[in-house]
């Protein structure tokens, strides 16, 4: 007899949708559609070819040099605004326009990186993924979305009201905010400020506040333990973070996003070059400020459940959720612009657009973020602090100071750039090897001085057989 | 002749026991010894220390409910030595049995203790934190006591397998 | 005014990601320092000592897959031998070597599980244990090619084992040795001297040789605080004394000494299974044995190397087709007896990897 259910369950049906991608070569769904997809991207690739052979022989000007630089259309367009109406009217529109773009990218972003990140993981994890709600899974992050949004929100006896419902909406503005100063192209910035690595740095630590706010508020002993542990660490490593972001500064004589990566662009060097360790710190730092392995302790699952987030269901903690991958990406999109020459690619941006460019790099840092959470296990809480506290922190001081040293030699120095700019990446790299062996020695951490592998024995015995082996091993 | 290959026999063990300690054992065979229960930290003290039998680790601790009495059953080894030795205490009050607890002489036995506790209701006196542990502090009765279900003057067990009649061989 | 803090009660359990089971922990807190430990066992109680009782001999036989789930071929493996202690059975030559070989089988998968769950517990969010589980699976496939059943084997009987293994077990058997060398090696590599795994892992949970024999430790726990311990070398069953294999004895006792110790065992088991293997006679797979087994009135007490350390079964027998009293020494709940000592002045990650050291089913704390 064959039990019943009221909906029916095919858990081994395969699904309707292609699940692999050797099934969609194989039989594609739509006729034609192959073929389209690769007609479509030739005429794509050879359309930017054109332009880049445009480009590339000088015909348009500064002035308008490349269409697909959507900055430049902008301005035209404000300046088109402002001879025929109010200022008031251009301000609006290019308002509009910003919001609208940030609001789209992020969505899109949101919408897309839950997939990836599934699916990603699961690689590392010897497994498949989310195949099942669409081809390829891709419908996976609309189907979580739409749970979330309809499961019952419980709110916990004895929570604060407006404080456990304030910090998901909280959470969310920093990253709308941040994503304001990346420069996507030469021109292409919503919100070019003078003071780019200051707002970075003011807007990222909002989210602390935020997360502090709901474990206090969930009247919950493991909500508490986790902001508490959370506020510590955001804290501890925004020291690291703003002062291997001050290095970048001093060399590139700028706080402006988009001039920095126009430093790297004009002197193909990259800050990842020349400052290695600036690199890693500013690295681990934003792992630390975005709670990813092996910085979770604040959401560790396995010991305090989820942290912070305990006492959230429904929307709310999709909220949170959602805002902690678009945070992984934003910082993706730091390290990138600051280390990693943004849109610039040594050349390449006259042929491939900027943005694409500073896209793929982004996906590259999310790679390899997601890659430090499948398999690195965690660190302790106070094992993080004192890694911030008595390493990181004095390692940036010092080598804050070589860098400045550097930078004013370069603005002095009369030499074409690239000669003091490649002494630079040598001496900064053989520097960082040197202080973190040394440092690392003296904070008492000797790796391989003792035997990791078990002793093997071949006969039985008691405490006077361990004594022996005690005294023998 | 003991059972388990490395079980020491029980006459031998008795013999040293009741030299150390006159009066402590009253009873023994083969598989094990038994001593007078409110002396039974002596005992156990005395084997875990001596350095010929050597009980240095208490294997399990345990008990067996014999309708009129109790018996309280620790298995005890020695690791340098590989042989094992049978203790047993035999508690004649079946309503409210106690005996010292062996934690001071083996911490192994803190959660046994309170296991036989739990199930049978004998005390330990001497353990630090004596509590129920499978069964919630409210829990009326001692589940493996053979009285506890009270099946109208029949006890737990099986007197007869229903199919045994249907042969010897099984196929 | 002034200040001062107060501990707070955090609890930890039953339901939880990382107590393996339905395990309770109340613990009492001064910040993130741990003052206090309480256990609370006793959430997957099922009265199986009451209930063997009631059933045959042979009808007990599955109670005791269901103690240690994760390693239900040495719970069965220790009660058999128990009653054929008691009873005087005797077992063929194929059938002990067939014991071994699904006994050791069956180390590899719970240390695969036991390994997996502990880097899991330090934080990294599964992926050792899943590399891990493959190996895990074709044992499991193993199993249920044999007996049927993945986890509540129920295989071994009183007088031998229940099936003959079918001819397509070997060819299986022999491609997951030939593999499983090498995938232990990559495992231990990975995470042996990863220095996170490191830093969360040595030093946890460390327990003194003294400590561990007093405390009635057994395991590779015991054989991780120093002490060469193995009933399969000490008090051997079966045909273990014709095997030839080491015994990892670790150094200071703390959770990387019980996890190297794990993966070593593996090696060995691996060892062993070939031995096995080439040594196996042919013959009977079990001596018929009556429906109902009635041994004389008695009592033994027989124990195996379980995975997780001694696992002891008392029968005591009046002569009927029951036992009269049937106890299981259940190595996770007597391993826990050291837990308080062990966590009290611990912050709270580091008592969370040192329970996951200890490797506890609750199945078999509270039977």
């Amino acid at each position: 007899m064959r039990l019943r259910l009221p909906f029916d369950t095919q858990i081994d049906a395969p699904s309707r949708f292609p699940t692999g991608i050797r099934q969609v070569i194989a039989r594609p769904p739509i006729p034609g559609l192959k073929l389209a997809f690769i007609v479509l991207n030739v005429i794509g690739l050879g359309l930017n070819v054109a332009i880049g052979f445009v480009v590339a022989s000088g015909a348009l000007d500064d002035e308008w040099y490349d269409f697909r630089d959507l900055g430049l259309a902008v301005g035209q367009l404000r300046e088109g605004l402002d001879d025929r109406f109010d200022p008031a009217v251009s301000y609006v529109v290019t308002m509009l326009i910003g919001g609208v773009g940030i609001l789209s990218l992020i969505g899109v972003i949101l919408i897309l990186l839950p997939w990836v990140e599934r699916r990603l993981l699961a690689r590392f994890q010897v497994r498949r993924g989310p195949n099942r709600v669409g081809p390829f899974g891709l419908l996976q992050p609309l189907a979580d979305a739409f749970k979330l949004m309809q499961k019952e929100t419980v709110v916990p006896r004895g929570a604060d009201r407006f404080i456990y419902f304030l910090p998901p909406v909280l959470v969310f503005i920093p990253l709308m905010l941040v994503w304001g100063v990346v420069p996507w192209a030469p021109n292409m910035t919503y919100v070019d400020t003078n003071v780019g690595v200051l707002y970075l740095i003011a807007v990222g630590s909002l989210s602390t506040l935020a997360i502090f706010l709901a474990g206090w508020s969930s009247n919950n002993h493991y909500a508490l333990l986790g902001a508490m542990r959370t506020v510590a660490m955001m804290i501890s490593y925004e020291i690291p973070l703003s002062i291997s972001l001050l290095a970048v500064v001093l060399l590139a004589r700028s706080m402006q996003l988009s001039e920095i990566v126009a430093w790297q662009a004009d002197h193909h060097a990259w800050f990842a070059f020349l400052m290695p360790f600036g690199l890693f710190t500013f690295f681990f730092s934003s792992t630390a400020e975005l709670n990813r392995t092996p910085n979770d302790i604040a959401e560790a699952e396995s010991e305090i459940v989820a942290g912070f987030h305990t006492e959230y269901s429904g929307m709310k903690a999709g909220l949170y959720l959602a805002v902690e991958l678009g945070h992984a990406v934003a910082t993706g999109a730091f390290v990138s612009t600051l280390f990693l020459g943004g849109w610039s690619m040594f050349g390449l941006e006259q042929w491939v657009p900027p943005y694409v460019i500073l896209g793929v790099k982004i996906g590259l840092i999310y790679f390899v973020l997601v890659w430090l959470r499948s398999t690195l296990p965690r660190f302790r809480l106070d094992q993080l602090m004192a890694f911030a506290w008595k390493f990181l922190i004095p390692l940036s001081i010092i080598y804050v100071l070589v860098v400045a040293v550097e930078a004013s030699i370069f603005a002095r120095w009369d030499v074409p750039g690239l000669i003091p700019l490649a002494a630079y990446a040598v001496f900064n790299t053989a520097l960082a090897w040197v202080l973190v062996r040394r440092w690392s020695g003296l904070m008492g951490y000797h790796p391989g001085s003792e035997p990791l592998r078990p002793v093997m024995a071949t006969g039985v015995g008691g405490l006077r057989a361990a004594r022996q082996l005690r005294g023998e091993a | 002749m003991p059972r388990a290959s490395r079980q020491l026999e029980g006459t031998r063990v008795a013999e040293r026991l009741e030299a150390a300690f006159p009066g402590v054992v009253t009873r023994s065979n083969d598989e094990w010894v038994e001593v007078v229960p409110a002396r039974v930290i002596e005992a156990l003290q005395w084997l875990r220390d001596d350095d010929e039998l050597d009980a240095a680790q208490l294997s399990s601790l345990t008990a067996v409910d014999r309708h009129n009495h109790f018996e309280v059953v620790y298995h005890l080894q020695s690791l340098d030595r590989n042989h094992q030795i049978v203790v047993k205490a035999l508690l004649t009050d079946h309503d409210t049995p106690a005996l010292p607890s062996s934690y001071p002489v083996y911490r192994g036995a803190l959660l046994q203790e309170d296991e036989v506790y739990d199930l049978f209701g004998i005390r330990f006196d001497g353990h630090p934190n004596l509590r129920r542990l499978f069964l919630w502090d409210g829990y009326l009765g001692h589940p493996l006591r053979k009285d506890f279900l009270q099946l109208e003057g029949r006890f737990p067990g099986l007197p007869q397998f229903p199919f045994e009649e249907k042969g010897v061989q099984v196929r | 005014m002034t200040t001062a803090t107060d501990p707070y009660v955090l609890n930890i359990g039953p339901q939880h990601p990382s107590t393996h089971g339905v395990f309770r922990l109340r613990v009492v807190m001064d910040g993130e320092r741990i003052q206090d430990v309480e256990m609370i066992v006793g959430y997957l109680h099922r009265s199986m000592e009451k209930l063997a009782e009631e059933r045959t001999f042979t009808q007990n036989i599955p109670f005791t897959d269901r103690a240690d789930y994760l390693a239900g071929m040495s719970n069965n493996l220790g009660y058999v031998l128990a009653c054929e202690l008691l009873s005087g059975v005797e077992v063929p030559e194929r059938a002990q070597y067939l014991r071994v070989i699904f006994a050791e089988l069956q180390r590899i998968a719970s240390h695969a599980m036991a390994n997996g769950q502990l880097v899991s517990d330090a934080g990294a969010w599964q992926t050792p244990l899943l590399y891990m589980w493959r190996e895990r699976e074709k044992i499991l496939d193993l199993f249920e090619m044999t007996c049927g059943a993945r986890l509540t084997t129920n295989y071994m009987r009183i007088g031998g084992v229940a099936f003959d293994p079918p001819p397509e077990f070997y060819p299986a058997v022999n491609q997951l040795l030939e593999e499983l060398p090498d995938r232990i090696e990559e495992y231990y590599r990975l995470l042996i001297d990863n220095e996170i795994f490191l830093a969360r892992t040595t030093g946890v949970g460390a327990i003194t040789a003294e400590d561990a024999i007093n405390g009635s430790l057994t395991g590779p726990m015991l054989r991780a605080s120093g002490v060469p311990w193995d009933l399969r070398k000490a008090e051997p069953y079966c045909v273990y004394d014709r095997m030839e294999f080491d015994i990892p004895v670790g150094r200071h006792g703390d959770a990387h000494d019980r996890f190297t110790v794990r993966m070593e065992e593996v090696k060995q088991s691996v060892r062993i299974i070939r031995q096995a293997l080439d040594e196996m006679p042919s013959g009977a797979h079990k001596t018929e044995i009556p429906l109902a087994l009635r041994p004389e009135p008695g009592e033994a007490y027989a124990r195996v190397e379980g995975p997780r350390g001694e696992l002891g079964f008392y029968v005591v027998s009046d002569g009927g087709p029951a036992p009269y009293r049937f106890h299981v020494r259940a190595p996770s709940l007597i391993n826990l007896s050291l837990l308080r000592e062990m966590a009290i002045g611990a912050s709270l990650p580091d008592a969370v990897v040192a329970l996951g050291s200890i490797d506890i089913v609750v199945g078999e704390i509270d039977r």
